[in-house]
């Protein structure tokens, strides 16, 4: 049972089992063991960029693509539900429509920056998507009448995903929408998780691994490599608009900050680079660390900046402001020191 | 014994189309400048779109340069080239307010030496750093397209933070030297003395560097490097010296484009080489990865179009780019000239 549902690709590693296991089992219960706002908040956005990281490691770790337009993806996703929501009223048929329409947006779009950029050389992708995505980007924060701009769009849920649809307490908590939305997005989440975690074992994978390895010799043994290449692509993109959908679901808002600035797609890189390239449990592991480290390390850096506030230069490079630089630092150590990040660690693998 | 297979040579001339299609990449400015009169129609908004265009070209074909280079030669795409942009744009713009009476003076010679002290700090410094980010960040990493861009972007982000840390959180406004502010009337047409300065310098690399590319021992070296470096090595030449001198010149010339840009804009922010890393993508890649000339062009074109289409229809400006790199890459999947082969 356990073996079909993983498709086969078990952790391989006690630790990384038991790991794997907590972090289920603690997002499952997450309203129960952890109630009060923020922690839900926490735990929801651990599930969302599971599927977004492991939808990336799809592109990055399996195919050897680089792409920079993920966050694009994911906020195509997300407006699709805000402009459903927005045009259709609420309701759980607007949901449905902006999700999909998202997810063939994104694929569309995929398959057409692929289409120029794929068939030369991949390194061509990760300029070109890098291009297009700041266009995106800038597209929609102009188009202030349909996307609402730097504002961003405010819409309403169906009822029974908001906090005011009560029925009744359960182990001291109150049961509320709030947690049927916690528990569509984490079925959601972990639905699409054992798909991508069948994808990459199915033999699309492989020929995506082979690629990887040697696309020299993929085509050579028959494979069309820039259609595998492409298909990938386009099936990371619609699987990163679902998970957008999910997001935009859950937070009942979308703006260019929360859903399509440069600073989430570096947060992505580094959530598979420290969880392990390759691997889709890398993903459960880096976005987990990785939320809950942004969460409260940043916390801890504003203490240790004033702790520090005689000494000169020290809070500079201590201030919550400045968490990206300690993450840039992370970023290149683990590339050179941690290429199989920390499942291919655990895994043994190298 | 049978007798030698025929082999008769022939030397025939290539055919018009074929010249054709090699001239067609430099056909294209001339094109474009011709059909943008058309679509304005008067000619002083068309002259000073023009000027602003190639303006705005040269400042991002310094940026291109050394990013296509460096390509070309080692097969190394540097997503940390931004770093260097914002770098020489905070230290010139630095140097330029250090030496406040001077750039307030309304006297040519010295605003002159002014600009001049700040490009040559900014090169110098983006020229160490180079040196710096090629050893720790990019030698590591040879050979390995996958790991070089997270670990250049890695070093893109640690740059950006480092100048925040230094320079503060904010953007910093600046005033261009006196003489260069403002503009002179040509034929009804106001044209910044700014961009002008900015063509005389881009016109002034653009042609160094074509010299000594094609007229001097290293250039040529350079350019079997970019066509075959396994072959110059094997002839004996040390190509990671050469390698690391174009890194090098590269950043600088970043850095040179940093100031100009900053000057152009008359404010910089520490994200503005992150901003600008996408036109030069743009042009990277519709020049053709490794071609200098290609780069050269493809800035042109994109400065030009930018211009004239923010004219004619404001709202396509934003993507006027992508369309542009679209259409040449329909054209050509490898972009104008290509001088690395596919890989």
């Amino acid at each position: 049972m356990i073996n079909i549902l993983l498709s086969g690709d078990r952790p391989r590693s006690m630790l990384l089992s038991a790991l794997l296991l907590v972090i289920l089992i603690a997002l499952a219960l997450a309203p129960f063991l952890f109630p009060g706002v923020r922690s839900l908040e926490t735990a929801a956005r651990i599930c969302i960029f599971i599927v977004l990281v492991a939808s990336y490691d799809l592109m990055l770790g399996y195919t050897g693509i680089v792409s920079f337009a993920h966050t694009m993806f994911f906020g195509l996703g997300a407006y699709g539900v805000a402009l459903a929501s927005t045009h259709m009223g609420r309701g759980f048929d607007a949901l449905l429509v902006g999700s999909v329409l998202g997810a063939l947006a994104a694929a569309v779009l995929a398959f057409a920056i692929g289409l120029f950029s794929l068939r030369v050389r991949a390194i061509f992708f990760a300029m070109i998507t890098l291009a297009v995505a700041s266009a995106v980007a800038v597209l929609v924060s102009q188009m202030s009448q349909i996307t609402g701009g730097e504002d961003g769009l405010n819409y309403l849920t169906p009822r029974e995903l908001t906090p005011a649809f009560r029925f009744g307490e359960a182990f001291g908590v109150k049961l509320n929408g709030r947690l049927l939305a916690y528990y569509l997005v984490f079925t959601a989440c972990l639905a699409l998780f054992l798909m991508l975690l069948r994808v990459v074992n199915s033999p699309f994978g492989r020929v995506l691994k082979a690629i990887r390895e040697n696309d020299f010799r993929a085509e050579a043994i028959g494979y069309r490599v820039v259609a595998y290449r492409t298909m990938a692509t386009c099936l990371s993109a619609a699987v990163a608009a679902l998970a957008g959908s999910i997001f935009a679901i859950w937070l009942r808002y979308v703006g260019p900050d929360t859903t399509l600035s440069f600073s989430i797609m570096l947060d992505i890189l580094l959530m598979v680079v420290i969880g392990g390239m390759g691997t889709m449990y890398g993903a459960v592991i880096g976005a987990t660390i990785f939320v809950l480290a942004q969460n409260y390390l940043q916390t801890l850096m504003g203490t240790a900046s004033e702790a520090t506030s005689a000494l000169p230069l020290i809070p500079e490079l201590l201030s919550p402001d400045r968490w990206l630089l300690w993450l840039g630092v992370l970023f290149v150590l683990s590339v050179y020191f941690f290429p199989t990040g920390i499942v291919g660690r655990l895994r043994g693998v190298r | 014994m049978s007798d030698a297979p025929d082999h008769s040579p022939t030397l025939a001339a290539l055919s018009i189309s074929d010249r054709l299609g090699q001239a067609m990449p430099y056909i294209l400015i001339p094109v474009l400048v011709v059909l943008g009169f058309l679509a304005i129609g008067s000619t002083s908004s068309w002259l000073t779109l023009t000027v602003s265009g190639l303006a705005m070209g040269m400042m991002i074909f310094l940026m291109a340069s050394g990013l296509t280079l460096v390509f070309g030669l080692m097969d190394i795409i540097n997503f940390g080239h931004g770093a260097f942009i914002s770098v020489g744009a905070f230290v010139g713009v630095s140097v330029l307010m250090a030496m406040g009476g001077w750039t307030t003076a309304p006297s040519l010679p010295l605003n002159l030496i002014a600009v001049l002290l700040a490009i040559l700090a900014a090169t110098l410094v983006t020229g160490i750093l180079g040196w710096g980010f090629e050893r720790v960040i990019v030698r590591p990493v040879y050979g390995q397209h996958l790991h070089q861009i997270l670990v250049t972007v890695g070093g893109l982000i640690v740059i950006e933070q480092m100048i925040h840390v230094i320079w503060g959180p904010h953007e910093i406004f600046l005033t261009r030297p006196e003489t260069f502010q403002g503009a002179i009337t040509y034929w009804g047409a106001a044209l910044e003395k700014f961009r002008l300065l900015a063509v005389v310098l881009g016109l002034i690399v653009f042609v160094t560097m074509r010299l000594v590319l094609r007229r001097t021992k290293i250039g040529l070296i350079v350019r079997a490097g970019v066509q075959n470096g396994e072959m110059v090595q094997a002839l004996g030449y040390r190509l990671r010296l050469v390698f690391v001198g174009v890194f090098i010149a590269g950043s600088a010339l970043a850095g040179l484009g940093g100031v100009m840009w900053g000057l152009y804009q008359e404010v910089i922010t520490a994200g503005m080489g992150e901003e600008m890393m996408i036109l030069v993508f743009i042009v990277v890649i519709i020049g053709g990865l490794g071609s200098v000339e290609g780069a050269f062009i493809g800035a042109l074109l994109v400065g030009l179009t930018q211009n004239y289409i923010a004219f004619l229809e404001p709202k396509l400006a934003l993507i006027s780019n992508i369309g542009l790199m679209a259409v040449i890459l329909m054209w050509r999947p490898q972009g104008m000239m290509p001088v690395v082969k596919a890989k």
